[in-house]
């Protein structure tokens, strides 16, 4: 466990070291997610051994949101200021990309070939 | 009664509290979301936000007091962004096989999601800081959370975004895609991952196995490319 830690640890060091460094517009830890993928194609034994802690963690994605998710008690103010203009902008939005990335996702599948076997 | 003061005054110093709430918080959302067949408007997360918010406003405790303890649990957020790489490399036979309908449904799903709402955000007049903390909402809250705080947005009210849109799109999505008549699981699923991160990847799981693998790995990639559209994105508004 210990060392699958450190190397999901190190990812994302490596990750905020490197956008940093070198000005990216990615978060450090996003780096980090493209590191780990990329050393997993080129080592899958890597794969393998970090499986039982990623499993682990992603098992309690959620939990881990639920510190920042509490914030919005400091910001209630703002919410309820623009609640219209916030509740419109995140449905109408939200609708739209699903119906849009599902709908061009069709369009090509039609076009190119490859239906679901 | 002196003692109970004496004993609040230490807990209310200490991270021990609560961080101890917060696992506590989780714990009963997580119970209420199985008692509620995992139906998408019983979102743990959400149930546990309101539980500590009222805990806080009953306590008179404030956010930094809370957040000395909730910190540890914060911090695990970059090594499970890093963790969220596992299931993209699990399914990179997938992603090689749908390569051409997977780039152009990611391309148009993120732009949509992100200038959309900056378009109706700006329309209403929401300010700088708002639009910012919008921007990302469509990415899974990690990486949203991130992406906020490089933008100028307020990583809090980001994460509130977040899940309120993955609970709405989870909720819509399959009265809309069957009013659209998308019959491809691969193309229901991976929209919806798109668009609504985690919990709609949850939903599509619920529904069928493929479409869960195809917003997974949708949910993803949208993280990567909503790192470099948003900031653009934004751009454009300011």
């Amino acid at each position: 466990m210990i060392p699958a830690l450190a190397i999901l640890l190190s990812f994302q060091l490596v990750g905020e070291v490197a956008t940093r460094g070198l000005g990216l517009p990615l978060p450090g830890p996003v780096l980090g997610l493209l590191l780990l993928v990329g050393s997993c194609a080129l080592r899958p034994a890597l794969a393998e051994m970090l499986r039982p802690v990623v499993t682990g963690l992603l098992a309690n994605l959620s939990l881990f949101f639920v510190p920042a998710g509490v914030g919005v008690i400091a910001h209630l103010g703002q919410f309820r200021d623009d609640a219209l203009a916030i509740v419109l902008a995140l449905t109408v939005s939200t609708a739209l990309a699903i119906a849009v990335g599902a709908l061009v996702f069709a369009a090509v599948v039609r076009w190119r070939g490859g239906a679901e076997e | 009664m002196t003692d109970a003061a004496l004993i609040w005054s230490y807990l209310s110093q200490e991270p021990l509290l609560w961080l101890t709430a917060t696992l506590i918080a989780y714990f009963l959302g997580d119970s209420f979301f199985r008692r509620m067949n995992r139906q998408s408007w019983a979102n743990p997360v959400l149930v546990a936000v309101i539980l500590l918010s009222l805990v806080l406003w009953l306590t008179g405790t404030g956010y930094q007091t809370y957040f000395e303890g909730a910190q540890f649990v914060h911090f695990m957020l970059g090594p499970a962004t890093v963790a969220l790489g596992m299931p993209l490399y699990d399914n990179l036979r997938r992603v090689r096989k749908a390569l051409a309908p997977l780039v152009a449904a990611l391309v148009a799903g993120s732009v949509t999601a992100v200038v959309s709402v900056l378009a109706i955000g700006k329309a209403f007049g929401l300010n700088e800081v708002m639009l910012a903390s919008l921007a990302p909402k469509s990415t899974t809250a990690p990486v949203a959370i991130g992406i906020a705080e490089g933008l100028g947005g307020e990583p809090t009210i980001t994460a509130v975004l977040v899940l309120l849109t993955g609970i709405f799109g989870a909720i819509i999505a399959t009265p809309l895609l069957n009013a659209l008549g998308i019959r491809d699981w691969r193309a229901r699923g991976f929209s919806l991952g798109v668009a609504a991160h985690g919990i709609g990847t949850a939903r599509a799981f619920q529904v069928n196995e493929t479409a869960g693998a195809f917003a997974g790995i949708g949910m993803g990639l949208n993280a990567v490319l909503t790192s470099i559209i948003a900031p653009l994105a934004l751009h454009l508004f300011q």
